[in-house]
């Protein structure tokens, strides 16, 4: 019981993280149908821009914990937004318009480059940090087994249920909301009533790289190591959490996240760790053999 | 032909020509439009009237062509405009012959979203719609006055709440053109609003294009096939056949126009068997197929 518990604790806090870069993911299919394969190099660098900004920090003397994360929080969102607006500008629009398979082979091309722009600035080698949040405390005790949750998984769970509350309030609430919705449903006609199409495509990829600068700066905390390659199996992951949650729906992505996340905690758990990865895409090889439009995706139908 | 006086046309298009490759959709058509008027334009299937539609509202880009729109003394090209800017600066709004309604919105969202610009100025790009600041609230409050209105004038107020995809077919109709006025336009391009309606629906339909003609005081300009709807509402109306102007003035006068009348009804073409046609053919064949042709029938006197 207090194994399964450690293992589910484990498993929301590694969900919460995929569950960030997955919303990024729906976002940016939903609105142009395109899978942006740089996403998870996005996630990478906003990584990397934490790793910098703390390294900074330490540098300059900023040494109390809330403040510095704080700081590199914001940070991080920031520049990663810079990148994920670029890549769209840059890889995505002048191909908009043309057929399906451009924007994909862009994002291919994008997220190689973004790799090995990493690697020649930062160097190939894994990155270390010194734990940042420590402690925890044990919450249960029992069969030689204590159940311990740690500030930081605390901070992971708490953080990232309050940027997707806030996240699916401007979706639902706000202007910007709406008009992005209606993008979804419609461009052309979006257009039509006036939206700025564009501009709402590019906040959007930039919504999407913040939260994904978020999922960097956690795992940054959380494994304290990092390298240019972590973009892509997180992306992987993360893109399955989208399809499993039903690519296009917001919910989707964050149930999506949280599933794969608890699948692969409790797989290593119970299980061979080595396959923790095959339990996970077996599981949305099922998914999509049984409902091939996610948990929670809208089926296409087609009005004759 | 009609000539709006000295009154300044709202919308003015001038040598408007449309190719598609070989196929000249559109070729050399001038015409007008006017606030507080309401202009059909008609024509056979493939005449090329959704192409001036789209033409107007940035779909396409005129091959040749200039259309001038006037607004508040502002001339705006919209040839040269991309489609949102055409909507929200010049305020052309439009309609579709299949709808295009954001179907999984809400009815008042759908209104809402229409109103995106006024909000989105205020908002300071939904920063301050988050943080709940008053400059945001009032032009929240003022959207959402706008969306009542007209939810109440095409009579959807109980019904505000549905996801636009479930309403009848015909509410959908009113809600469209509910959406495109939330867009505060200056010109209202409707594509065949009354196809599929009946006859309550279309009455009810040129009830509330004659209001929006009067009350709200813009130009509407209207692509219709039911020509109840033409001859009783429309101020002007124009022909088109085959991309080309055949005929531009009042109903009564289009109406009577031998050229509006082969257009619609055909005029006899050149039905004799040609001779190398005649050739490879049996001659009992030939002469049944002549007899047939030299048949007196009613000609229309081209």
């Amino acid at each position: 019981m207090e194994y399964f518990l450690q293992q589910l604790i484990n498993g929301l806090t590694l969900g919460a993280i995929y569950g960030l870069i997955a919303i990024g993911y729906t976002m940016v299919y939903g609105i142009i149908g395109m899978i942006n394969f740089a996403h998870g190099e996005i996630y990478m660098i906003g990584a990397f821009i934490s790793f910098i900004a703390f390294l900074v920090l330490g540098a300059i003397g900023v040494t109390w914990v809330p403040l510095a994360l704080a700081i590199v929080l914001v940070v991080a969102m920031l520049f990663t937004s810079v990148y994920g607006w670029t890549v769209e500008r840059l890889a995505y629009r002048p191909l908009r318009g043309s057929f399906r398979l451009a924007p994909l082979i862009s994002a291919i091309g994008m997220s190689i480059f973004l790799q090995n722009y990493v690697q020649l600035l930062q160097g190939a080698r894994v990155k270390p940090l010194q734990p940042i949040v420590t402690g925890g405390f044990v919450i249960m005790e029992g069969g030689g087994f204590s159940v311990y949750l740690s500030y930081l998984q605390i901070i992971i769970i708490v953080v990232t249920t309050v940027l997707m509350a806030m996240f699916w309030a401007i979706l639902s609430r706000t202007s910007f909301g709406r008009a992005q919705r209606a993008c979804q449903q419609d461009r052309t006609m979006a257009g039509l009533v006036g939206v700025n199409v564009d501009r709402t495509i590019s906040l959007t990829f930039v919504a999407g790289a913040a939260l994904a600068a978020v999922a960097g700066l956690m795992v940054t905390l959380h494994y304290g190591v990092i390298d240019f390659f972590i973009g892509f199996l997180a992306g992987l992951k993360a893109f399955t959490a989208a399809v499993l949650g039903g690519i296009g729906s917001l919910p989707g992505a964050m149930l999506g996240g949280v599933l794969i996340g608890l699948i692969e905690a409790f797989w290593s758990a119970y299980f061979d760790v080595e396959y923790k990865d095959v339990a996970a895409f077996g599981i949305l090889i099922l998914v999509l053999v049984f409902k091939p439009t996610g948990l929670l995706g809208r089926p296409e139908i087609e009005k004759v | 032909m009609i000539e709006s006086g000295d009154r300044v046309p709202l919308l003015d298009v001038e040598h408007l020509t449309m190719r598609f490759g070989g196929l000249v959709a559109v070729n050399d058509l001038a015409f007008q439009a006017s606030d507080r008027e309401i202009t059909a334009i008609i024509g056979p299937n493939g005449a090329g009237k959704t192409t001036v539609f789209n033409c107007l509202t940035g779909f396409y880009k005129p091959t040749v062509g200039r259309l001038t729109l006037r607004r508040d003394g502002t001339e705006f090209y919209l040839e040269q405009m991309d489609g949102f800017r055409i909507a929200r600066e010049a305020g052309v709004a439009r309609t579709f012959q299949n709808i295009r309604l954001f179907p999984r919105m809400s009815v008042l969202e759908n209104l809402m979203v229409a109103q995106h610009n006024t909000l989105m100025r205020a908002s300071g790009f939904s920063l301050a719609g988050l943080l709940g600041l008053p400059r945001y609230t009032r032009a929240e409050r003022e959207a959402l006055d706008l969306a009542r209105f007209w939810l109440d004038r095409v009579n959807l107020t109980d019904r505000a709440d549905w996801d636009a995809g479930n309403l009848p077919y015909g509410a959908q109709r009113r809600l469209e053109i509910a959406r495109a006025m939330c867009t505060r336009p200056v010109l209202l391009c409707l594509d065949e609003p009354a196809a599929g309606l009946n006859a309550r629906e279309s009455y009810e339909l040129n009830e509330l294009l004659i209001d929006i003609r009067d009350r709200i005081g813009i130009g509407v300009l209207l692509i219709e096939h039911d020509m109840s709807v033409v001859m009783q509402i429309s101020d002007h109306v124009i022909v088109l056949d085959y991309g080309r102007k055949i005929s531009d003035g009042d109903p009564e006068t289009v109406r009577n126009d031998p050229a509006v009348i082969r257009a619609y009804l055909g005029t006899e073409e050149e039905e004799e068997l040609p001779e190398e046609v005649a050739e490879d053919l049996p001659p009992e064949m030939v002469r049944a197929l002549r007899s047939f042709e030299d048949r007196p029938h009613e000609e229309d006197g081209h």
